[in-house]
């Protein structure tokens, strides 16, 4: 069996690449840390001096201001040196390849690659050519996975419910286009949930979701029913043009998460939303700024989240 | 080498000690794991006012480059001001020293104390840095390439044990 390429030969964590094909106990342990640096982002002084003197390199390939101003502060609460790069907006225009791009910030003495890219796969290509003290972590790649966000959801989770092992957590949308959904559902089936549901209409669930093992629901009311944990997914606007979808309208009648639908699942269940969000789209005001939402708690625990990653990949 | 010293015997004249240095500002802070322990024991037979702080200084280590992150941090819990105390810092062993300067850094980022005094049950020597105990409940010869590390009962016993750092 050839060798996970984000574990290094001693099986410890040398690059965050997805959360699929990752053992258990190297979930807990980023799940654990970041519990400490939980602590840490409390305080008056919100830095530790783990990472001083080593350099975090944002490449973002692909916009997305949320995700590339939290690891940049996970990074600068981990003293390190960040520097990001638009380069959707610089080389690569200019005609250069991906490896050369990554070869030329290798040659400025970069330590940690946080990168974000269109194409599915972009990570796994740079994993596999930087140098071996350099660490690659995946800021979402296309429509594959994005580990850091499964992994905030998931301490979240943890952080609300404290045990996976008698929970149901629904997944409610465009699971289709989702590397959020998929990291989150690997995620976890690795750390017992029993019971994992997708719902959303037809076009927006991908063929064969169920060999991810999931149960599938084309009803919000069946697929909420007794539901400890709801995580709502964006549904991107340019969905709505490909036919996929009627309307927006429409969508949300019978898919956004309304405070009726809502009372379906449990009594304390949590609202989840990787964000950012349509209000009036997938979700209703009123559940988003209501007393079962924890969306904007899964923000302050993403910085903690990336900082245990940065600081567990670049010390393997 | 001689043997180890019977770990609930040292308490008493330790905490004793500590009793006569301490002031309206004193507070306690002790380090994972062991420190930990020894500091529950001390902070409740001293009394002391403040609730007892707790401290991981993983995120501090000065060999996290060699020796990567530790497994399991814990986490810090400092649940008063850091300012104008006088902090006993409690941990068990005093070896390199290395631990308690990660320690100090780690307190100055939650204030400035007004003073830091380090209570250790054993000091082993073989200090790395510039750092000594101001209490200290017995001194031991330990070889080089033994741990020597403190162990807590499922009865809530502690005891010194010699293991091989290997």
């Amino acid at each position: 069996m050839p060798r996970n390429p984000q574990l290094n030969a001693n099986g410890k964590l040398q690059h965050l690449l997805s959360i699929e094909g990752l053992p258990r106990e190297i979930l807990v342990q980023i799940l654990d840390t970041a519990e400490s640096f939980v602590g840490v982002t409390e305080r008056e002084v919100k830095k530790v001096p783990l990472l001083r003197g080593k350099s975090v390199f944002n490449l973002f390939f692909e916009g997305s201001t949320r995700t590339r101003t939290t690891f940049e502060i996970a990074a600068k609460r981990l003293s390190a040196d960040v520097i990001n790069l638009n380069i959707a907006a610089s080389s690569t225009s200019k005609g250069e390849s991906l490896l050369d791009t990554v070869a030329n910030l290798s040659a400025m003495q970069a330590d940690v690659f946080v990168v974000r890219h269109a194409s599915s796969g972009a990570p796994f290509l740079i994993a596999r050519h930087v140098k071996a003290h350099e660490h690659v972590i995946n800021a979402g790649d296309g429509r594959h996975a994005h580990p850091t966000q499964g992994l905030l959801d998931l301490y979240t989770i943890r952080h609300y419910k404290k045990d996976f092992r008698d929970l149901t957590v629904a997944v409610v949308g465009d699971v289709l286009h989702s590397r959020v959904a998929r990291s989150l559902i690997h995620g976890l089936t690795t750390l017992g949930a029993p019971e994992v549901r997708v719902i959303g209409p037809q076009t927006l669930l991908p063929a064969g979701v169920e060999a991810l093992g999931v149960r599938v629901f084309h009803d919000m009311g069946e697929g909420l029913r007794g539901a400890d944990v709801i995580v709502m997914l964006r549904l991107q606007n340019e969905r709505m043009t490909g036919a996929l979808l009627p309307s927006a309208q429409e969508y949300f009648m019978k898919y956004g998460l309304t405070a009726e639908k809502l009372a379906l699942a449990k009594a304390d269940a949590i609202v989840m939303h990787p964000g950012p969000m349509n209000r009036g789209v997938e979700i209703d005001s009123s559940v988003a700024d209501g007393p079962h939402s924890v969306i904007l708690p899964q923000v302050t625990f993403g910085i903690a989240v990336r900082m245990a990653v940065m600081s567990i990949v670049a010390s393997n | 080498m001689s043997a180890l010293p019977d770990a609930e015997a040292l308490l008493p004249p330790l905490a004793a000690a500590l009793r006569a240095s301490v002031t309206p500002a004193t507070v306690m802070v002790g380090v994972f794991t062991g420190g930990a322990w020894l500091a529950e024991r001390l902070h409740a037979m001293l009394g002391l006012a403040e609730p007892l702080g707790l401290m991981d200084i993983a995120f501090y280590r000065d060999d996290y480059h060699k020796q990567g992150l530790k497994h399991d941090p814990k986490r810090t819990r400092i649940p008063f001001a850091i300012e104008g105390k006088d902090v006993l810092l409690v941990d068990d062993v005093l070896y390199t020293g290395r631990t308690v300067r990660a320690a100090m850094n780690e307190l100055f980022d939650y204030g400035r104390p007004r003073s830091i005094a380090l209570a250790v049950l054993v000091d082993r020597g073989g200090r790395q840095l510039p750092i000594c105990a101001q209490h200290c409940g017995a001194r031991v010869e330990v070889p080089a390439g033994m741990r020597l590390r403190l162990k807590r009962a499922a009865d809530g016993r502690l005891a010194l044990e010699l293991e091989d750092a290997a």
